[in-house]
């Protein structure tokens, strides 16, 4: 190994990925072949954590940031100075193999810039995830970056050998993708996305019928969208996530707010704040919609096209929906009670479980880790005590944040403020 | 009243459910259930010495088992917690769970479900972070080799894992508290206890029982976990919580910081 030389490539490159937020290892469940190396675990496992916090799981580098595109919002585009570099394709597979051998990652998120053209750039990624699972016997997980406008037979090939494939949208509205990203078409996006799709349709119901049929792409796609870049509004970003999970069956959408890497009239400036709340409550209303049975148009819509800042979407939804409260924990159904304002959906099963045994009061709700400050004004149980008063929305809410010490309170708090 | 007595076991999880087989089958009333090498006579209990007994063991196990699968790695997790007086709550766990109708829905409002499910999530907790946070540093004689200094006795419990993952390449797991290892020959695991001349954590000082590659793996793995941070986002709070500073001795990427 030319260590000085590895050293040096590195360090451009992985600095030039570490932008994409998806780390996800999970969902794959590759098992280890003939005794040789690694499995992909169902849950996928943080090995290390960045100093903000982000799990690291995966070996997260670009194969170049040689770029024939200008992306307003990229750090890789073409009309940055920046320094440029690119890695062999061995290089990429010692690089994996020795860090998973020493269990530091659960495998290799290979992303690229566009170098001479997609096919060509998309078919070094592919030889990339080949190599590794073919002559190193490499059961671990790989994520590829499927390239805008690469062609079908690429595409099919890298699902053989990658567990997940992903297209970054990037901006969410097409108005904006002509602002900031001119060179690119939202076909180009979305023609990976639909052969991935359609092939893991494929050999998902050959599967069936022939137990031995390869695994194609199991963890699925995913694909980022970027926060406060354009100017749109949660409602755009929302819709268009739903839009993307179900046309595309990704697995994840991410979020990704903006970190200014350009000076540019388009866009935010450098040196502006990171909308990490405003991406916070997108990933919020994320869950609520795939795990609280919550549609999208309940909580952004015409009327409410951005998401509020103070409370969290569940919140604020029952804030707007008072009529449907309070809700009796010992008999409502299931759904009911994921809509209760902190009751997450671990307490609700706990909450099923326990009131088989038992009418249930404050103590046990308190101990099954119901945040209490927020639940007690949409909900009644076993107890003489509850809140009788007819409170309106903003005097629930007000209460509410005088008691609440939330995670981002503190820290953004000057941002928040803009918002008040 | 029969008087009570207190039951002495060897420490092991198998001498551990002997003395619950005993307890049941003689109808003992049990005072406190202890490791022998840490007993301490009750003033008005007498006691009783239990001897391991692998196929005692395995009935109780399957009993519970047959209850309710959670219960049993409750029970074996939460043990492994090496708590004080873990002994004597489990029993009373297991108690409750044998007199139950059916051990599935156990009652998480009762106190001594909930201790017990507390320490098994503790254990489970600490197991996860054990199967990520092993650095393995290769050595001249081409094992992989890791030393660990966990909470609660994890190894048993990450072997699998690592023996599932790690199939092509001979590793070994050294739990220096504990003074015993898990060590993977490419074709089983087995028990191993060292002779360590030195305990291998972060140093900036280079061994010469590893291979001289490793510490430039070690370098581009530092400089990697380096260029991952977003310097607008950091938050050192949150970086503490997912990986708390009584593991950072271990981890190359944290040699500087240490
Ligand atoms: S094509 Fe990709 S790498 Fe190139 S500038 Fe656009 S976003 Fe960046």
């Amino acid at each position: 190994m030319n260590f000085q030389r590895i050293r040096e490539k590195l360090n451009i490159l992985a600095d030039a990925a570490k932008y994409d937020v998806s780390c996800a290892s999970s969902g794959s469940d590759r098992a280890n072949k003939d005794n040789g190396l690694g499995n992909a675990s169902r849950m996928g496992i943080c090995h290390s954590y960045t100093e903000d916090g982000r799990c690291i799981s995966l070996l997260k580098v670009l194969l170049t940031n040689h770029c024939i595109y200008d992306c307003a919002y990229c750090v890789t585009r073409k009309s940055n100075d920046v320094k440029r570099a690119a890695f062999k394709i061995q290089e990429v597979v010692d690089l994996t193999i020795n860090f998973y051998r020493r269990n530091y990652i659960e495998g290799l998120f290979l992303s690229s810039g566009i170098f001479k053209n997609p096919d060509y750039t998309m078919e070094r990624l592919v030889a990339v995830a080949k190599k590794l699972r073919e002559e190193e016997n490499f059961n671990g997980y790989i994520h590829l970056k499927s390239i805008p406008g690469a062609s079908d037979e690429l595409m099919y090939e890298a699902g053989l050998y990658a567990d997940r494939l992903s297209v970054n949208i990037e901006v969410p509205t097409i108005s904006g993708l002509k602002l900031l990203a001119p060179d690119k078409k939202h076909e180009d996006f979305k023609k990976p996305m639909l052969k991935v799709k359609n092939e893991i349709i494929r050999y998902r119901s050959e599967r069936k019928v022939i137990k031995s049929t390869p695994k194609y792409a199991p963890a699925g796609q995913s694909t980022q969208m970027i926060v406060g870049a354009s100017g749109e509004t949660d409602m755009d970003i929302m819709y268009s996530a739903t839009y993307y999970y179900r046309a595309y069956q990704m697995r994840r959408v991410y979020y990704s707010g903006y970190v200014p890497v350009a000076d540019d009239a388009r866009l935010p400036a450098i040196g502006s704040q990171v909308p990490m709340l405003r991406e916070n409550r997108l990933y919020q209303t994320d869950w609520l919609l795939r795990f609280y049975g919550f549609a999208v148009k309940e909580i952004l819509n015409s009327d409410h096209p951005n998401l509020d800042m103070d409370v969290d979407p569940k919140l604020s939804w029952a804030l707007r929906n008072l009529h449907h409260f309070p809700v009796n924990v010992n008999t409502a159904e299931k759904a009911m009670l994921a809509r209760i304002p902190g009751i997450g959906m671990q307490s609700v099963e706990k909450i099923l479980k326990a009131r088989r045994f038992r009418k249930l009061n404050w103590d046990h709700l308190k101990k099954m880790g119901v945040a209490l400050n927020r639940a007690k004004y949409f909900m009644v149980c076993d107890s003489r005590y509850w809140e009788r008063r007819d409170l309106d929305a903003d005097k629930i809410k007000g209460m509410i944040l005088q008691t609440s010490s939330g995670k981002y309170r503190n820290k953004f708090s000057a941002q928040l403020s803009l918002f008040n | 009243m029969k008087s009570s007595s207190t039951l002495i076991y060897d420490g092991s999880f198998n001498g551990f459910l002997t003395a619950i087989f005993i307890a049941f089958d003689e109808k003992i009333n049990v005072a406190d259930i202890q490791k022998n090498n840490q007993c301490q006579n009750g003033l008005f209990s007498e006691t009783e010495t239990v001897f391991t007994n692998v196929e005692k063991a395995k009935r109780v196990w399957n009993g519970i088992r047959s209850k309710s699968h959670n219960a049993i790695s409750n029970v074996y997790f939460a043990f492994l917690s090496e708590t004080e007086g873990v002994e004597l709550i489990l029993y009373t766990y297991i108690q409750k769970l044998m007199s139950s109708k059916n051990g599935k829905h156990l009652d998480y409002s009762d106190n001594i479900v909930s201790h017990v499910t507390q320490l098994a999530r503790k254990v489970s907790k600490e197991k996860h972070r054990m199967e990520a946070f092993v650095r393995f540093q290769l050595t001249k004689d081409d094992v992989y080799f890791a030393n660990i200094e966990p909470d609660y006795d994890i190894l048993p419990l990450i072997s699998k894992h690592f023996r599932n993952r790690y199939a092509d390449q001979q590793w070994l797991i050294y739990d220096v508290k504990r003074k015993y290892g898990i060590y993977y020959n490419l074709d089983h695991v087995e028990l191993v206890s060292l002779n360590l001349q030195e305990i291998h954590f972060n140093k900036i000082r280079k061994s010469d029982v590893f291979e001289a590659e490793e510490y430039d793996y070690q370098t581009l793995w530092n400089d990697y976990f380096k260029s991952t941070h977003i310097k607008s986002r950091i938050n050192p709070k949150l970086h503490r919580q997912h990986m708390p500073k009584r593991y950072w001795k271990y981890l190359s990427e944290k040699k500087e910081a240490v």
